[in-house]
């Protein structure tokens, strides 16, 4: 339609409209006929990339993830030393609501979603029986949330939301089968969520025969994607093999292949030790409640009982600080006081939270991990840190380094990043490991490093932090966030592993360098003994012995010990054992330059004729040593 | 005459085997005493040379280099200075001599176990030679060697080589080449009637003039070293200087590499520094072609050739060598720079065939137009 207005005039309507006061759209009664609970499916809809369910390929890895570290967290509880059995069968194509086109196939064949069932079985210690519901089939419900001990899965919600996601998918229960012990029935359990009420809805229950002494095993069926690659499930695994040496994994993918990684060391991690809240790391929300909680106590009471390091005298302190009389019950801490406690809690000085609390894989066990993946290569070493603290919560950074062998030579180096054991896969870019790799000078350890890139070298590096609380950038649980002190501890074991990575690579590179010009010595004294022996007449094995005796004046041996790389500080050994010779040239008077070399190692003889390679540094270089307490064991530590 | 060559060999080379066997001797008795075996060589380059002005040769100085088998860098090197020692104490013992590129083959071999030679090519065995000669302190044909010959000469002059009587003049156009050897056990001057000796850079040149009769015209000798003299036309023309008694005059191409050919014949080179005395004529005369022949002769532009970066450069060098340090050289060198060109001695030829012959060097003797 035509607006033949001047448009001078469609303006001033337009004015006069906007002033007007606008139309009410809803009273409150109206907008109370809306109001109404949330039922877990629609808060799982709208979330799902909280909980690792974004897209059908992520959706498989963190099935499979949040059953696995549920076994092993049972297990290691349990005190038994953890056998699972992961298996991945699809089970038919996606169900398509419009007729399958040409790009869904081409989708499918492309790793598109399709349907899955995953199993996963452990020899956990089984659940009881009236229990299996809730844990599976309840979302928010588990007994790791209300405590400070280091676990793998925190908040409750990663097994039952895959269930949940296994229903909304597939319409199919999720089940469970455990047994308790040896002569105890197993129970099967088949179970829904009530998304309506989050409960759980048993579908079908009996006892089955099952040959296990215990154990549990989980089934979902699901809508997924079956991928390879850094995000995959098979990358998962073979990364929580590397993390936990104690755990034994048979793996049957969906093509079929069965992998198996038996065991490397039947010890189990020691039981990391519940710690209560530490004065410096408890957050104003988490402080309120335990005032809350208090049931009758006064402020004091509640500080020397709830906390961690606080004694009376402590308590008192912090009281003082905050104002606040510590006599007053508890409950009736609110507001302003609130604070002011909140902030007194965090300046007071005191000690360190135990160092029990946190549970690193052991420097040994480390390399033995890293073996499981890569068992080929030269060079292994690893360090871990003793412990620190960030915020009152008491952490351990640990690295490994395999180099050379049988890892590609001219990419960049593999990072696995590993919280509490969990190999991190998303968001490297994001994550305070990756950082400390980037910003760790890799050519200071003879390695080539584009700027602001990873290491390009034959290389894998393993970062593992171990802590009570993981701070992650985001409830994903993708990527470490950036405290300062996290990063400067993964940058020293960093450090610590690279001198020993270029202690062993300059003694390769000088036995390398021992061992060619001994060949090419021996290579022409033939040559110069048959001239002498004609010139002077003599035999030729007279001419040719003083050559081959003095050989090993000018040539270190391979053997002589020099630069391992091992014990500490061998660094140095190494630089300094680099030959000083062989730059110079006709023209320039190298008179009398490194006239007999001392030398220890006369032993090679003159008749050996290839230098031995270099020694093989002892796995875990420098370990268990040094003659200091083991760490992590009974440590406190002042901030 | 033979018997009389035989029993002098036999006197030096018994002195040449002896500087074999003491280098041979030492090098085992530092290996034995757990010493990094080494051959002492005095050291041949620009560093290691000075200008003696009294004598008016360049001299090797006295720096020496230590050449250690027990180092990677001298290793090989070491192992070739023996096998030619022990090549050259074989030749000396069965009274043989050969060409260095002989040499080469003779001690070439493969190393046992390896596709590495002893020697690769003719390249890395020839200063092994020199070294060797300065190592032991003996003259080439001492050890019994001789290079391959170059350079060719006709004239006014009878020759005795080797027994054979040779008269310069009647050579037709090949000329008689001269010997890689020139020393007097096997040459010796019969008979001169000549008044002065002519020496001309180029092959060509010398095919021109000997073509034109040039040298029973002027009654000379005519030579040419067919580009950088060698040892025997060196040592054949200092012969002649000696014991002739000869002026000698030395055309070459205006250029700094032409300028450097004569440098070589009146004072020696920087790498047989230690031939110099016997292989330098300080009285040579330079006859051409200067630089200021240019306007001197009106030569044609078609006779310029433009100097190249490598001309230039070389030509600063040279500046730079105490020997040319006299201010007509200075003056000679900075005439080719500033003209910004070269001539070649063929260049002659756009004025006329036989202009060189009839014109050219005549004018220059007539007009006593040379430097020293």
């Amino acid at each position: 339609m035509l607006d033949t207005r001047s448009p001078d005039r469609l303006a001033r309507e337009t004015v006069t409209k906007t002033d007007a006061a606008p139309k009410r759209r809803a009273t409150a009664e109206t907008m109370a006929t809306r109001q109404r609970e949330i039922s877990v499916s629609e808060f799982f809809t709208k979330n799902r990339h909280l909980l690792g369910f974004d897209n059908p390929a992520k959706s498989l890895l963190t099935t499979v993830k949040e059953a696995v570290d549920n076994s092993l967290d049972a297990c290691e509880e349990a005190g038994i030393l953890p056998d699972i059995l992961v298996e991945i069968v699809e089970v038919q194509p996606a169900p398509s609501p419009a007729s399958a086109s040409a790009n869904e196939a081409k989708e499918r064949t492309q790793g598109g979603p399709s349907r899955f069932r995953v199993l996963i079985q452990d020899n956990g210690p089984g659940i009881v029986k009236p229990q299996i519901p809730k844990i599976f089939a309840k979302l928010l419900y588990g007994s790791k949330f209300h405590r400070l001990k280091q676990s793998r899965g925190q908040q409750g919600i990663g097994i039952s939301a895959a269930g949940l996601y296994g229903q909304m998918t597939t319409g199919k229960p999720v089940v469970i089968t455990s047994k308790t012990g040896k002569g105890r029935p197993a129970f099967k359990i088949d179970l829904r969520i009530d998304t309506k009420r989050n409960q759980p809805d048993v579908v079908d229950e009996g006892t089955v025969d099952w040959e296990p002494e215990h154990g549990t095993r989980v089934e979902i069926e699901l809508v997924a994607a079956y991928r390879g690659g850094r995000t995959g499930v098979q990358e998962y695994l073979e990364q929580t093999v590397v993390a936990n040496p104690h755990m034994s994994l048979t793996y049957i993918s969906p093509k079929g292949e069965r992998f198996e990684f038996p065991r490397v060391t039947s010890e189990l991690p020691r039981e990391a030790q519940e710690i209560k809240p530490h004065p410096h790391g408890v957050e104003l929300g988490m402080l309120h409640m335990m005032l809350q909680d208090s049931g009758g106590k006064t402020v004091k009471q509640v500080l020397v009982d709830d906390f961690s390091r606080v004694s009376p005298a402590v308590a008192q302190q912090v009281c003082e600080l905050a104002k606040v009389n510590p006599r007053t019950p508890a409950e009736r801490v609110h507001g302003e006081e609130l604070e002011r406690l909140h902030k007194a809690l965090g300046e007071v000085r005191v000690l360190a939270p135990p160092a029990t609390a946190v549970v690193p894989i052991g420097e040994e066990l480390l390399v033995e991990g890293l073996k499981r993946r890569f068992s080929k290569a030269d060079f292994y070493v690893s360090t871990t840190r003793p412990p620190k603290v960030y915020r009152g919560n008491p952490f351990v950074v640990e690295v490994a380094l395999a180099y050379g062998g049988e890892l590609p030579p001219d990419e960049l180096a593999e990072v696995m990043r590993f919280a509490n054991r969990v190999p991190l896969q998303y968001q490297p870019k994001a994550c305070a490991i990756s950082e400390s790799v980037y910003q760790t000078n890799w050519r200071g350890y003879e390695l080539q490093q584009p700027k602001g890139s990873l290491p390009v070298a034959p290389m894998a590096i393993v970062v593992h932090l171990a802590s009570v609380w993981v701070p992650f950038t985001s409830e994903a649980k993708e990527a470490v966030a950036h405290y300062d002190e996290l990063l400067a501890e993964m940058k020293l074991a960093l450090q610590e592993c690279g001198r020993k990575l270029a202690a062993h690579l300059r003694a390769r590179a000088h036995a390398q360098r021992e061992s060619m010009r001994r060949s090419l010595f021996e290579k022409y004294i033939p040559e110069v003994a048959q001239a002498l022996s004609a010139i002077l007449g003599v035999p030729k094995e007279k001419t040719e012995k003083p050559f081959y005796d003095a050989l090993p004046s000018f040539v270190r041996f391979a053997d002589d010990g020099k630069g391992d790389g091992g014990d500490g500080g061998g660094e140095g050994g190494a630089a300094a054992a680099r030959t000083p010779d062989d730059a110079e040239e006709v023209g320039k008077t190298a008179k009398g330059a490194k006239k007999g070399k001392p030398e220890k190692a006369a032993k090679g003889g003159k008749g050996s004729k290839v230098a031995a390679p270099p020694p093989e540094p002892p796995k875990g270089a420098g370990s268990g040593k040094r003659g200091k307490p083991k760490r992590g064991e009974q440590l406190t530590l002042a901030e | 005459m033979a018997t009389k060559t035989k029993t002098n060999k036999t006197e030096r080379d018994g002195e040449t085997l002896t500087k074999i066997e003491k280098l041979a001797r030492q090098v085992l008795t530092q290996a034995t005493k757990g010493n990094n075996p080494a051959v002492e060589i005095r050291t041949r380059t620009l560093s290691n040379v000075s200008f003696n002005t009294k004598r008016k040769i360049i001299e090797l100085g006295d720096r020496t280099q230590s050449r250690e088998f027990f180092n990677t860098a001298m290793a090989r090197k070491f192992m070739q200075t023996l096998l030619v020692a022990s090549g050259c104490k074989t030749l000396i013992e069965e009274g043989k001599t050969i060409s260095i590129r002989q040499m080469f083959y003779m001690t070439k071999h493969t190393l046992d176990g390896s596709n590495e030679n002893t020697f690769e090519d003719q390249s890395e065995s020839d200063p092994i030679i020199e070294d060797l000669e300065v190592g032991i302190d003996a003259l080439r044909e001492e050890l019994h060697l001789f290079a391959n010959r170059r350079g060719l000469v006709v004239g006014k002059l009878t020759v005795n080589d080797a027994g054979d009587t040779i008269d310069l003049s009647r050579m037709g156009r090949g000329g008689w080449g001269i010997p890689s050897i020139c020393e007097s056990d096997h040459l010796k001057f019969v008979k001169n009637s000549a008044e002065f000796i002519l020496l001309v850079e180029k092959q060509a040149v010398w095919h021109r003039l000997n073509e034109d009769r040039f040298w029973e015209k002027y009654n000379c000798i005519l030579l040419t070293s067919e580009g950088q003299a060698a040892r025997g036309a060196r040592r054949f023309l200092q012969r002649m200087a000696t014991e002739l008694k000869l002026p000698i005059y030395i055309l070459v191409d205006n250029d700094p590499w032409g300028l450097y050919i004569y440098s070589v014949l009146k004072q020696g080179s920087i790498n047989l520094a230690y031939e110099s005395m016997r292989m330098a004529v300080p009285n040579v005369r330079f006859l051409g072609m200067s630089a200021f022949d240019y306007k001197k002769f009106k030569m044609p532009r078609a006779a310029e050739i433009k100097l190249t970066k490598e001309d230039i450069a070389r030509a600063a060098q040279m500046k730079a060598y105490p020997w040319f340090k006299d201010t007509k050289w200075q003056r000679e060198i900075q005439a080719i720079v500033e003209n910004g060109f070269k001539m070649e001695v063929d260049a002659l030829l756009t004025k006329s065939i036989s202009f060189i012959t009839e014109e050219y060097i005549p004018k220059k003797l007539k007009d006593r137009d040379y430097l020293q």
